[in-house]
């Protein structure tokens, strides 16, 4: 049959292809321990009474409340994620002291702007993670996210120029490479590599004016 | 010096940089000029004073029990005031209380614009 050149093509490449048999326990193995780190946390002491009414509690939980599947392709590359949290920690202090700054500063009114930035690894994880961590380093908070393209949009506070904002669109690219860095499978690692020259914002070829 | 004394110094330390890093946050709520610049102060400054204030609190208290709490508490924070953030700014962006005039570029419009094109399009189809 031919295809009707009305409907729109299949995209090739959906952004969650259906998990396979084992990624899918090992997502629920992952999901139920930190729910039984966080049941013992809030007991406070160790015990193993604490540890299986958690595992009980857990299996309850997953049960009840499904989580949505998350592809995780990678694995935590320990070197990575280091550099990736120390980075963060630096970032957080900057962000709220330059904050804090621009609260205190007399007769200032800062400027912003509100940029598209499409992402190289467009999955879930990596969506929400960047997105997460966005919001807590210098400048930035999340606004908006669009799955399909696997595109963010942020609000950037306290710039003058608009050759600053593209600077900002680089540091975006950066830190989602660090992101990857620090979780990426080896072909997110390629795909991020590939794309080192930062693609156009999003293409605003069809927008209706 | 004791060990004791070196804790309980840098537990105030941690305790006073923190409060003043959530004061900063709530003039910052009162001066910023729209409702996404202020969301930048609920986001940033207040999480790493309200982070700060759970470490000076924790040198203090130095029982396992408190600092387990204390460590959930951070870790949670961090897991949601991103997301509140995203909420609130989602909420609040096409309406008025967003100061077009500050912003340099507005790349979400754009956006919107497009989406209801697309919707547009397929309804009359």
């Amino acid at each position: 049959m031919k295809p009707d050149p009305m409907t729109p093509a299949e995209p090739t490449e959906p952004p969650n292809p259906p998990l396979s048999r084992t990624a899918r326990r090992r997502n629920r193995i992952v999901a139920m321990t930190f729910l039984v780190i966080v049941w013992v946390l809030l007991w406070g002491t160790f015990s193993w009474a604490n540890v299986i009414s958690g595992l009980v509690v857990a299996a309850i939980l997953l049960a009840v409340f499904p989580l949505p599947p998350v592809t995780f392709a990678g694995r935590v590359h320990p070197w990575g994620a280091l550099r990736f949290l120390l980075r963060f920690l630096r970032d957080l202090v900057v962000a709220s002291v330059q904050i804090a700054w621009l609260a205190l500063r007399p007769r200032h009114i800062p400027r912003s702007a509100i940029i598209a930035v499409k992402l190289r690894v467009n999955s879930d994880l990596n969506l929400t993670l960047t997105a997460e961590a966005l919001s807590l380093v210098p400048g930035s908070l999340i606004l908006e996210a669009d799955r399909n393209t696997g595109t963010l949009f942020i609000h950037v506070i306290n710039v003058d120029s608009l050759a600053e904002v593209e600077k900002f669109r680089h540091e975006v690219l950066a830190l989602e490479a660090r992101i990857i860095a620090a979780i990426g499978s080896p072909e997110e690692l390629r795909q991020v590599r590939a794309g080192s020259t930062p693609p156009p914002p999003v293409d605003l070829e069809g927008a209706t004016t | 010096m004791s060990l004791d004394a070196v804790l309980d110094i840098v537990a105030a330390f941690c305790l006073i940089s923190g409060a003043l890093l959530s004061l900063a946050a709530g003039v910052a709520l009162v001066r910023f000029p729209d409702l996404l610049t202020r969301m930048h102060a609920a986001a940033k400054p207040q999480v790493l004073g309200l982070l700060l204030v759970l470490v000076g609190a924790g040198l203090r208290l130095r029982t396992g029990v408190d600092v387990t709490t204390l460590v959930l508490v951070g870790i949670f924070q961090l897991a949601t005031a991103p997301v509140a953030a995203h909420m609130v700014g989602r909420a609040g962006y096409p309406q008025d209380d967003i100061r077009g005039d500050l912003l340099l570029t507005d790349e979400l419009a754009a956006h919107l614009d497009r989406v209801a094109g697309e919707r547009e399009d397929a309804a009359r189809a």
